[in-house]
């Protein structure tokens, strides 16, 4: 259960989020529509941790825990995601070595065993298959040289092996044609499940077709100014942001 | 000194765990240098006339020296007679010893350094692959490993001290032919006053049948190190053979300056790995050895190949260019290399591919991390001579920055004196982003996982020539020698 209670965040010395509130329920799936310079990546880094997106005021309720004051990676650890609009290269370090790093890592700060190499091995070929990612590309550098369907699906493969809680998905559609795009969705629509939520931030409505959301919410000017069911998708389709947020205001 | 205190002082600084200092009685040459000081040191070795003559030949050429100043290196000026210039454990014999006659506080040195004395063990996670050792403990051999299972193939591998008495025609024959006594001021220093390392000879056709390594451990205070190695690979022979050396951690500077022969005949193959983890000085620029290194391979032979691979992460100053005399047709130099420096260290390394032969050709593959307040500068020559037909060379110069206070500089000289020869140079420079980082910590990974995660991506062509039972070991180096480097 994700709480966000009249959340401000300062980006580089300027508020961007001006108290954005939103609850998303184990199980559900939210999506945040909003135009460009919104806040929609503001509100993702945020909720990751990113350091410089400080929060001026309000909190972040994860499974009854403010998570404000934690680290990044202590976020990950308690289940929290970002699938990132532009997924970032890692010369050098091939997928498989980051996939690895990344499980045992977390194991380590929930106090876990980490996994055996050959059960991890056979971990990771099973979801790699589901996504149609090949053994070569486990083997290949870190989104190095990857196309965009390719960096896409990679953020699903990890999202599935990390097993989050809570999946944010920063513009999963971005730089992606019909077919990735129906990949990728397929790839998430799997990972639904009864203890997972997921926040699925988009521009376009196009996603939402794939990926279908229990409820829309409309960021605008740093807030939550209206939310509603999947019909709320459509209207911004046929009238746009400007008519929808105005007639919200 | 106690067992305890050497725990307080591991806790102390974690970065550097092979920091502590071992209670080793030890003989001295008296401190500072000159003509007794080397005659002391050729008695003390029991050494033949001509090798003594040598070293004095060495020393009078020396006093008219100067301390080269061209490298990108600030440091004070070394005081030479402040050291000593030979120091070696009291309980060592000075003839060949099995492991039993070792004393045990040494024995306790090498188990703490985590380095196998004892044939039957073998270095941690690594099964059932045999390294043969020679471990080096200040201006002494304390001990090598598998002499007579290498022996049976005919393979010699021994401290050159012991060498000059088993086999004194074959050092004679090739010691100084590579690095000449003239080369430079501390190749000179170390003709005139060298004391220990490993002589290497496998014979034609041989493929050495293990790893041979030798690892070098500073331990008295105020001395000097002057490692003198000497590898031939005869005819159509095989060697790969690493090099590993620690210091205690000092507050005062210690000198190292190693002399490295390789001498490669026709279709022989010489690969020498480095894991360079000399004290680099605490986060203050306190203390730290200077290492100052000539090292070359003469690919003597047609179809040769001569192969350096180096992780630098330790030192306070590495004056080092292990380089390749491709003399032979055909013949292949190699050099990969790391390079890392954080907090106060300075770096300046690189290689030399000097092509004589037809047809000869050269990689350069160089990685340098600048972390802390570090200068990392890679100073390298090709050089093609007229007659090289067919010469060519690749160089790879990647810099790596953590943090704006650090420094990384590339230095390429090229001279070719044919104009068929083809040289291709790429150069980048990059920086860790807060991107990169950040994708990292939000997948659970911590910032210096995270950091040595990285860095080790950038470094991988390098670390995939190390042989496989140092890869691990190095990997992990990468990552505590820039433990603190980012915020
Ligand atoms: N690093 C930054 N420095 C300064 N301003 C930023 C930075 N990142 C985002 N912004 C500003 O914050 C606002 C919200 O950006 P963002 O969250 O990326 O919007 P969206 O993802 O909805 O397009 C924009 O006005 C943008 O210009
Ligand atoms: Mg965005």
């Amino acid at each position: 259960m994700l709480e966000i209670k009249d959340l401000h965040v300062n980006v580089f010395g300027k508020e961007i989020l001006k108290g954005l509130s939103l609850t998303v329920p184990p199980g559900e799936v939210h999506a945040i529509m909003g135009p460009n310079g919104a806040g929609k990546s503001t509100t993702s880094y945020t909720l990751a941790g990113r350091a410089g997106y400080e929060v001026t005021g309000g909190e972040i309720d994860f499974y009854g825990e403010d998570v404000t004051a934690l680290s990044p990676e202590e976020r990950a650890a308690k289940g929290i995601f970002l699938a990132f609009q532009y997924p970032m290269e890692i010369p050098g370090v091939s997928t498989m070595n980051f996939l690895k790093t990344a499980m045992n890592a977390q194991a380590k700060l929930r106090n876990e065993p980490e996994l055996d190499a050959a059960q991890f091995l056979r971990t990771v070929r099973a979801a790699a298959k589901e996504l149609n990612i090949s053994e070569d590309m486990l083997k290949r550098p870190l989104n190095v040289g990857f196309s965009g369907g390719e960096k896409k699906r990679n953020e699903t493969l990890q999202m599935a092996l990390l097993k989050p809680k809570l999946a944010i998905l920063d513009e999963m559609d971005s730089g992606l044609d019909i077919d990735a795009l129906k990949l990728v969705a397929e790839g998430v629509n799997k990972l639904r499940a009864p203890d997972r939520s997921f926040l699925v931030i988009t521009h376009y409505q196009r996603l939402l077709d794939y990926i279908v959301p229990d409820v829309i919410h409309i960021l605008a000017g740093g807030k939550i100014v209206m939310s509603g069911d999947k019909s709320l998708a459509l209207q911004l389709e046929e009238n746009g942001y400007d008519a929808v947020i105005n007639k919200a205001a | 000194m106690s067992e305890e205190t050497d725990t307080l002082q591991d806790l102390a600084d974690q970065k550097y765990k092979y920091g502590f200092v071992s209670e080793i009685e030890s003989d001295f040459a008296p401190k500072g240098l000159n003509e007794d000081v080397i005659r002391f040191i050729s008695a003390k070795k029991d050494e033949p006339d001509w090798l003594l003559q040598y070293r004095l030949d060495a020393y009078r050429r020396w006093l008219t020296l100067e301390e080269p100043t061209w490298a990108k290196l600030d440091y004070p000026k070394i005081d030479f007679q402040d050291a000593y210039y030979y120091a070696a454990p009291k309980s060592d014999s000075d003839k060949p010893k099995s492991i039993d006659d070792v004393d045990p506080e040494l024995l306790r040195v090498y188990e703490k350094l985590g380095i196998p004395l004892h044939e039957q063990e073998v270095l941690a996670g690594v099964e059932q692959r045999k390294v043969a050792v020679d471990a080096v403990f200040d201006s002494v051999s304390v001990v090598t490993t598998f002499k007579e299972e290498l022996g049976k193939v005919g393979v010699i591998f021994c401290p050159i001290s012991e060498a000059l008495k088993t086999h004194p025609e074959l050092v004679k024959q090739y010691l100084g032919t590579v690095v000449p006594a003239s080369d430079n001021f501390y190749a000179t220093l170390n003709a005139a006053v060298f004391s220990e390392g490993s002589f290497v000879y496998i014979p034609p056709g041989v493929r050495c049948p293990m790893e041979l390594s030798t690892y070098f451990r500073i331990n008295a205070a105020k001395s000097g190190q002057f490692e003198r190695t000497l590898i031939i690979a005869d005819k159509g022979s095989y060697v790969s053979y690493l090099e590993g050396c620690t210091a205690p951690q000092r507050d005062e500077n210690q000198l190292h300056a190693a002399v490295v022969e390789l001498i490669a005949m026709e279709d022989a193959e010489i690969k020498y790995s480095t894991v360079q983890n000399w004290y680099p000085g605490d986060e203050n620029g306190k203390g730290g050895i200077y290492n100052f290194v000539t090292k070359r391979g003469d690919c003597r032979g047609d179809r040769s190949k001569i192969s350096w691979t180096q992780v630098e992460t330790g030192s306070a100053i590495t004056w080092k260019y292990p380089s390749c005399v491709l003399r032979g047709d055909n013949s292949v130099g190699e050099f990969y290399s790391i390079a890392i420096a954080n907090n106060y260290q300075q770096a300046d390394t690189g290689t030399k591919m000097l092509h004589l032969g037809k047809n000869t050709s050269s990689r350069i593959i160089s990685k340098g991390i600048s972390a802390g307040k570090a200068q990392n500068t890679y100073r390298g020559l090709v050089s093609i001579h007229a007659k090289a037909d067919g010469a060519r060379n690749f160089t790879q110069c990647d810099s790596l920055l953590l943090g704006d206070q650090c420094g990384a500089h590339t230095v390429p000289y090229i001279q070719s004196r044919n104009p068929k020869a083809i040289l291709e140079h790429e150069a980048t420079t990059s920086k860790i982003s807060d991107d990169q980082l950040f994708y990292c910590l939000s997948r659970g990974i911590p910032t210096e996982e995270a950091v040595a995660l990285i860095v080790n991506g950038f470094c991988r062509e390098v670390l995939q020539q190390l042989p496989m039972e140092f890869a691990v070991e190095a990997q992990k180096l990468v990552g505590i020698s820039l433990e603190g480097s980012v915020g």
